[in-house]
């Protein structure tokens, strides 16, 4: 249904949860070797959408496709290509990082999975903790064995929901180069939450605004704030939040 | 179905049990004391008995089948509840895992904790009371089968509740075996039980596996047409659990309970 080089394909996606609209109607896509940026205040409709992509909650109506896949239809198959890392859904702590990654490789169909995750343990520099329990690492290190478990399946479709919240600012700058570099060396897109504007403005490659369900705004991170009267995307942001139907277009 | 994904399922319960004497122990120590105090019941009822009957198959017999039951429903609730404990829906559901995939992880994992229980009460109950299932002869096939589709069937109905009112409602399921058993007559006859209690009692598949119990220790053929009733019981309860369940996950995904599951949050 959906251009194959699109890895992501939203149209049309509305989420009621009886009057409340927590997602009005809402387009958009995300290409190959693009990040893009889903911004907005709190309760504007950011983990609802990524909650309808990871198909844990239903959308009301609209469509979403995965690398050509219709999500609906064929939850499996599209959700393979998928994988994600959120602040709010740390690996189960009870277990090793090793053992996750283990159990997540099957979930994910991972071919010659020790191989991989001996890869992705080296790439997020995990290995002294390889046999560690992860309710014992730190917030910064279990975020970087949720990110290892997310490129575990070297997903199409790479939904990262405020990743680095929880990292200290060398670690979380590391963490943006790698998966600026997977992103622009594969076949992967990013679909990336942060209320960090600086690191938006690095790592994004187009953003979209949302504000009460809606897309306000959609764009270059670094020429929209100019081209809506704006100093900075933070300010922008803060325009959004506060006063959206107030915004200028420059 | 994917048994790669079921194999993940059973691969972590593994691991957790591996990892954890607090989860190892529970898996015989309570069915343990539970066969020695009614091992000395029956020893004691024996003395006392005026007449010949051996109160070991019937009574003793009853109880280790009993807990049988309990060990697969609790394996597959256990199994469920470890991903409430450890918060890991988003993680599980947001997977290509499928309710099938994970359904039959739960219930592997089930098979698994539940042999250590069996043979931890066959040993018991053999070495030190001198209980051996085999008396039963036969009949012991469909009495385990039968006990064990219906325990596999309440776990899953078990999980459908725990998912859909929360993880408080984990109270509510602890006491199920306990609700049940005066209705499927552990230890008594069936027409003990008011008309009313039987009636309920016909439509529980446990119920004809102790009547054929006490039918094969008074020297009688097992319920032979009631083994086949129950085990047709067992299937439909069983098709009835995974359809309940796969409802109840439909809602929770229409209501966006997996998406923010929490003591709190499900109502």
């Amino acid at each position: 249904m959906e251009d194959v080089r699109e890895v992501l394909a939203i149209k049309n996606l509305s989420k009621h949860y009886g009057g409340t609209l927590a997602v009005d109607d809402i387009s958009f896509s995300v290409a190959q070797n693009e990040i893009v940026g889903l911004l907005g205040p709190n309760g504007a409709g950011k983990t609802t959408t990524i909650s309808m992509i990871l198909a844990v909650l239903e959308p009301t109506c609209g469509e979403i496709g995965i690398t050509g896949i219709d999500l609906a239809r064929g939850r499996k198959a599209a959700l393979k290509k998928a994988n994600f890392s959120a602040v709010y859904a740390p690996l189960p702590g009870n277990l090793t990082v090793w053992q996750n990654l283990r159990v997540f490789g099957l979930i994910y169909g991972v071919p010659d999975l020790t191989q991989r995750i001996q890869e992705v343990v080296e790439e997020f520099d995990l290995e002294s903790f390889r046999n560690t329990k992860c309710g014992l690492l730190s917030s910064g290190e279990q975020t970087r064995v949720s990110l290892a478990k997310a490129m575990l399946n070297k997903p199409e479709l790479l939904l990262l929901d405020e990743p680095t919240a929880s990292l200290d600012p060398a670690t979380a700058r590391d963490v943006r180069t790698q998966i600026r570099r997977v992103a622009s060396g594969g076949r992967m897109g990013v679909l990336w939450t942060s209320h960090n504007m600086y690191e938006v403005e690095e790592v994004c490659d187009r953003v979209l605004f949302l504000s009460h369900g809606k897309i306000l705004l959609e764009g270059d991170p670094r020429l929209l704030p100019a081209q809506h009267g704006k100093e900075s995307l933070e300010e922008l942001f803060v325009a959004v939040a506060r006063e959206p139907l107030g915004l200028r277009v420059a | 179905m994917s048994f790669a994904s079921t194999a993940a399922i059973v691969l972590r319960q593994f691991y957790l049990m591996r990892g954890s004497s607090a989860r190892i122990v529970p898996l015989f120590a309570w069915v343990a004391i539970d066969i020695v105090l009614w091992g000395f019941m029956t020893r004691y009822l024996n003395s006392i008995s005026s007449t010949r009957v051996n109160f070991v198959p019937s009574l003793l017999g009853a109880v280790l089948l009993w807990d049988f039951f309990g060990r697969v429903m609790f394996g597959v609730t256990m199994a469920f509840l470890e991903d409430v404990w450890s918060r890991n829906f988003l993680n599980m559901f947001a997977s290509p895992v499928t309710i099938g995939d994970y359904v039959a992880g739960l219930v592997l994992s089930s098979m698994m904790t539940t042999c250590v229980g069996l043979l931890a009460m066959i040993l018991i109950a053999g070495a030190v009371f001198g209980l051996s299932l085999f008396s039963y002869g036969i009949a012991l096939l469909p009495f385990l089968l039968v006990l064990f589709l219906f325990g596999i069937a309440m776990g899953i109905v078990a999980t459908a509740i725990v998912l859909r009112c929360g993880p408080a409602a984990e109270w509510f399921i602890w006491p199920l075996p306990a609700i049940i058993s005066p209705f499927v007559s552990v230890f008594y006859p069936l027409s003990t039980l008011p008309h009313w209690m039987q009636w309920v009692a016909r439509l529980l598949p446990p119920s004809y596996i102790f009547e054929s119990l006490r039918a094969i220790v008074q020297g009688r053929d097992p319920w032979w047409a009631g083994l086949a009733l129950s085990g047709l019981l067992a299937m439909g309860y069983i098709l009835l659990a995974g359809f309940t369940f796969s409802e109840v996950f439909r809602f929770a995904l229409r209501r966006g309970l997996i998406a923010r599951y929490g003591a709190e949050s499900v109502s």
